[in-house]
């Protein structure tokens, strides 16, 4: 599913051709002796929500450090719109885990979300964004997006743990990013705010790619469209829920009696499957769904899952 | 009390506090923002190495000691780039063995003596006037740099990880802090002394932090406290003969305390009354 890129607000020129958005081939990554990541392939087609989800310490970070050209693969390739990782930084937004930036920063909302603009030259000298009405009226824009509008001009050390994530989300759109990459954006959220995250995610499906990183497994009940698995291996699946196996490769094998064991084995009755994604084509690149993994032809209709989302994240695959 | 400003050493004292303190305050900003304190006192000391070097071979003091501590800043910043968690220790070992090796080499040339006193405490009351020169040079070339790089410093200091992914050059913009650090640094304890430099360094811009809203104005602000501490140092170090550095730093160290005091306070009284 291609999707035409011309959609608005996107900047530069069009991208027609049918590259994928990401093709990671036969990628091996180690820390010194320590192989991080193992033989992975992973294709994300223009449009897609993928959802990345593993242990921590599985490789998801590493994973998405490889494809913003921050870290050289051992071998293997990876290729961002066709081409190297480094030139596709300016179609990439970026949204780190919170706690790299300092809250104590001298510094408002609003300049925050210019920063989103930063990367237009590469030098260390002069300036990347001016405050001119229309890069203001841009910030305006990302900031509503998010639900954070009237809130320019706070302090950035002012706005909540969940409100900050939002206002680094905006700053990546600043950019009109075609590629969205996002670092475990669930840390920080205030789990009883009203601003449901994912679906705001799901809505901007379309003109974005998504890629979503996360050692939550509540996220799973979500809106994407492909969930990949990492624990130095990487199983990609498209259009199908958790099962039991997955979570072995995730978790491995625990007793019944062991609570972790208990939750794997109820699972599948847990989870919903995801709704199939009909404009999906047959990707070739895909590796084969997981042998537990159910038919995404015979997936029933979404109305029919039984599951209900609160019965979704369990306390005890957070402390896996 | 007013009589003090017809003498030429109190107005140059003045002017030598002012310019100072507009290095200073840019400095220390950066320094601040990017968690810096540490390696700026690393720097800083081991500058002395420098100033060793110069005396044992009849060096220029000035070029020596700014040759010596831009060295070691570049190898401190880098353990702090690449090895974050040992920069720590190194920046330690660093801070003692510079100091010890200057000491050394003053101790093996014969005649006259460098007086140590003199590096840690400066003598702002008799700076020559070429020293005002040359500082007002170096709060020039600091601003220029910071204009000119500002909005990539902004973000390299706010989140390195982010800049990185914008391809934003981070590595580079973090040896340029250190740089400029390690230069201005070595040019303020000429005239000020290692101790007064690191007091203005960290205590303006922490209290200008509490109510900045742009690193610009951090800056500015941080220039501000840092003037207003070094005329209450110099008032009262006229008024009862004490040592002028110290007595600035002790105004300094007692606006740092009332700030804090403050915040304590304010932040006590708000639990005790919410709203």
């Amino acid at each position: 599913m291609h999707m035409p890129s011309s959609a608005p607000g996107m900047p530069g020129a069009p991208h027609t051709s049918h590259e994928p958005v990401i093709a990671v081939r036969d990628l091996c990554f180690a820390y010194g002796d320590e192989p991080v990541l193992d033989h992975v392939d992973l294709t994300v087609e223009r449009g897609e929500f993928l959802a990345v989800l593993g242990p921590n310490g599985g490789g998801k970070t590493t994973l998405l450090k490889l494809l913003l050209g921050l870290l050289a693969p051992r071998s293997g390739s990876v290729a961002l719109f066709g081409g190297a990782p480094r030139a596709a930084l300016p179609r990439i937004g970026y949204v780190p885990q919170y706690s790299t930036a300092r809250l104590d920063f001298p510094v408002t909302v609003q300049d925050v979300v210019l920063m989103g603009l930063a990367g237009t030259r590469r030098g260390l000298l002069g300036r990347h964004w001016s405050r001119d009405a229309a890069s203001i009226d841009r910030a305006r824009e990302a900031l509503d997006q998010v639900g954070l509008s009237g809130m320019e001009k706070r302090m950035v050390g002012q706005l909540s743990g969940g409100q900050r994530q939002r206002a680094v989300v905006a700053r990546a759109l600043m950019a009109q990013p075609e590629l969205l990459l996002l670092d475990e954006p669930t840390a920080s959220i205030d789990p009883q705010g009203s601003f449901c995250f994912f679906e705001f995610l799901g809505t901007l499906r379309g003109p974005h790619t998504l890629v979503v990183v996360s050692h939550d497994l509540s996220i799973a009940t979500s809106t994407f469209s492909n969930v990949a698995f990492v624990n130095r291996t990487l199983v990609h699946t498209r259009g199908a829920g958790l099962t039991p196996d997955m979570l072995t490769m995730l978790y491995g094998h625990h007793e019944k009696t062991c609570p972790m064991g208990a939750f794997i084995s109820s699972v599948s009755g847990l989870f919903p499957v995801l709704p199939r994604m009909d404009e999906l084509p047959p990707s070739g690149a895909t590796p084969p769904v997981s042998p537990g993994a159910p038919d995404p032809s015979d997936a029933p209709d979404p109305s029919d899952a039984p599951a209900p989302p609160d019965a979704a994240p369990s306390p005890a695959a957070k402390d896996a | 009390m007013l009589d003090a400003l017809s003498y030429d050493f109190m107005q140059q004292a003045l002017a030598a506090s002012l310019l100072a303190s507009i290095a200073c305050g840019v400095i220390g900003t950066l320094v601040v923002v990017n968690r810096l304190v540490f390696l700026a006192g690393g720097v800083s000391h081991a500058a002395y190495g420098g100033v060793g070097l110069a005396f044992h071979y009849g060096w220029p003091v000035l070029p020596s000691a700014i040759g010596f501590s831009v060295a070691s800043s570049m190898l401190m910043a880098g353990v702090a780039l690449k090895r974050p968690e040992k920069a720590d220790t190194a920046i330690g070992v660093l801070w003692a063995a510079g100091m010890a090796f200057g000491i050394i080499l003053i101790d093996l040339t014969p005649g006259y003596k460098a007086d140590l006193m003199s590096f840690l405490f400066g003598s702002i009351l008799a700076v020559p006037v070429t020293d005002l020169y040359l500082m007002a040079a170096l709060d020039a070339a600091l601003l220029a740099v910071v204009a000119l790089c500002h909005q990539t410093l902004l973000v390299a200091s706010f989140d390195r990880e982010f800049a990185e992914a914008r391809g934003l050059p981070v590595r580079t913009a973090h040896y340029l802090v250190v740089g400029m650090t390690a230069v201005g640094v070595v040019m303020l304890i000429r005239v000020v002394g290692l101790v007064l430099v690191m007091a203005l360094l960290t205590i303006p811009p922490f209290i200008a932090a509490r109510s900045a809203r742009s690193l610009p104005s951090m800056m500015a602000a941080a220039t501000a406290w840092s003037t207003v501490f070094c005329v209450g140092g110099l008032a009262l170090a006229y008024r009862w003969d004490v040592t002028s550095g110290a007595a600035i730093i002790a105004v300094a160290s007692a606006g740092f305390m009332a700030v804090s005091g403050a915040g304590v306070l304010r932040r006590a009284i708000g639990r005790r009354n919410p709203q």
